[in-house]
């Protein structure tokens, strides 16, 4: 079996909403490059942006003394986006959100981010931290050659 | 960081003579967007603006937060009676929207011309 050679980019980014743009960006430049279809890229942005918003907010609870990690690993076939905080980690998966529920005011009209994420990418894990802390949410999205 | 929302309501007439309040946004909407997302739609006259429309074509980013905004405007336009309509999405955002249900509550459509054309 041969090893293929995979890329790493680092990315450390403020407790500060808003600044989940820059990891947007900087996984849709990854992704370009790579080769991924136009319509992967807006996925994939969408579901980093989440997973970065979930860091700020729940995560490092908006404490702009802490900072949220984000690991692109571009390998040949798949891009591997680890976003890490200070948090403790999902402990449960929340609901699936229900349009019906939150149009008659039986569920609030947030609580989507994970949804999105999860349908958006191809694998997706929420890993808690062994010290109590320093969780982080592992996406993958891969590279279908035969779409591209 | 987050840019600003800029939202601005025009007045029209649909082909068959309906009058139609369009809500234009431009820039990201998102958790800061309030004022102009709600904002914006409960400055109209619920009595007379029966069908709402809403612009997103001068809009890039949408997040989740963003979404619940629009979500709460679908709440409180159907507690008041009011139809709402979307268009100008990117087919990225097309698809978001239609995962997470707003089809269900807000036809969507690719222009403001085939918006106004179905009512």
């Amino acid at each position: 079996m041969s090893e293929s050679k995979s890329t790493t980019v680092e990315v450390r980014l403020p407790t500060k909403l808003g600044y989940e743009k820059v990891a947007m960006s900087t996984a849709a430049s990854v992704a370009k490059l790579m080769g991924f279809p136009e319509d992967r890229v807006e996925d994939l942005k969408t579901a980093v942006a989440e997973a970065c918003i979930n860091a700020i907010e729940h995560g490092n609870r908006l404490n702009e003394k802490l900072s949220v990690g984000m690991v692109l690993r571009a390998d040949s076939d798949a891009l591997e986006v680890k976003v890490l905080d200070d948090g403790t980690g999902m402990t449960k998966q929340p609901p699936r959100p229900d349009i019906d529920r939150k149009m008659h005011g039986e569920e609030g009209p947030r609580g989507m981010g994970m949804f999105l994420i999860q349908a958006l990418v191809d694998e997706v894990e929420w890993v808690p931290g062994a010290d109590g802390k320093s969780s982080y949410v592992r996406l993958v999205i891969k590279l279908d050659k035969a779409a591209a | 960081m987050q840019s600003e929302t800029k939202s601005r309501v025009d007045k029209l007439t649909s082909p068959h003579g309906y009058p139609v309040a369009v809500i234009r946004f431009e820039g990201d909407i998102a958790s800061t967007s309030k004022d102009a997302v709600i904002g914006a739609y409960q400055s109209l006259n619920k009595e007379t603006a029966k069908l709402v429309m809403l612009d997103f074509t001068g809009v890039e980013y949408i997040n989740s937060s963003g979404i619940a905004l629009i979500i709460q405007l679908l709440i409180e336009a159907s507690n008041s009676g009011q139809k709402v309509y979307a268009f100008g999405l990117s087919p990225h955002f097309t698809k978001v929207f239609t995962m997470v249900g707003i089809t269900k509550y807000a036809s969507l459509y690719s222009t403001q011309a085939d918006a106004l054309a179905s009512l």
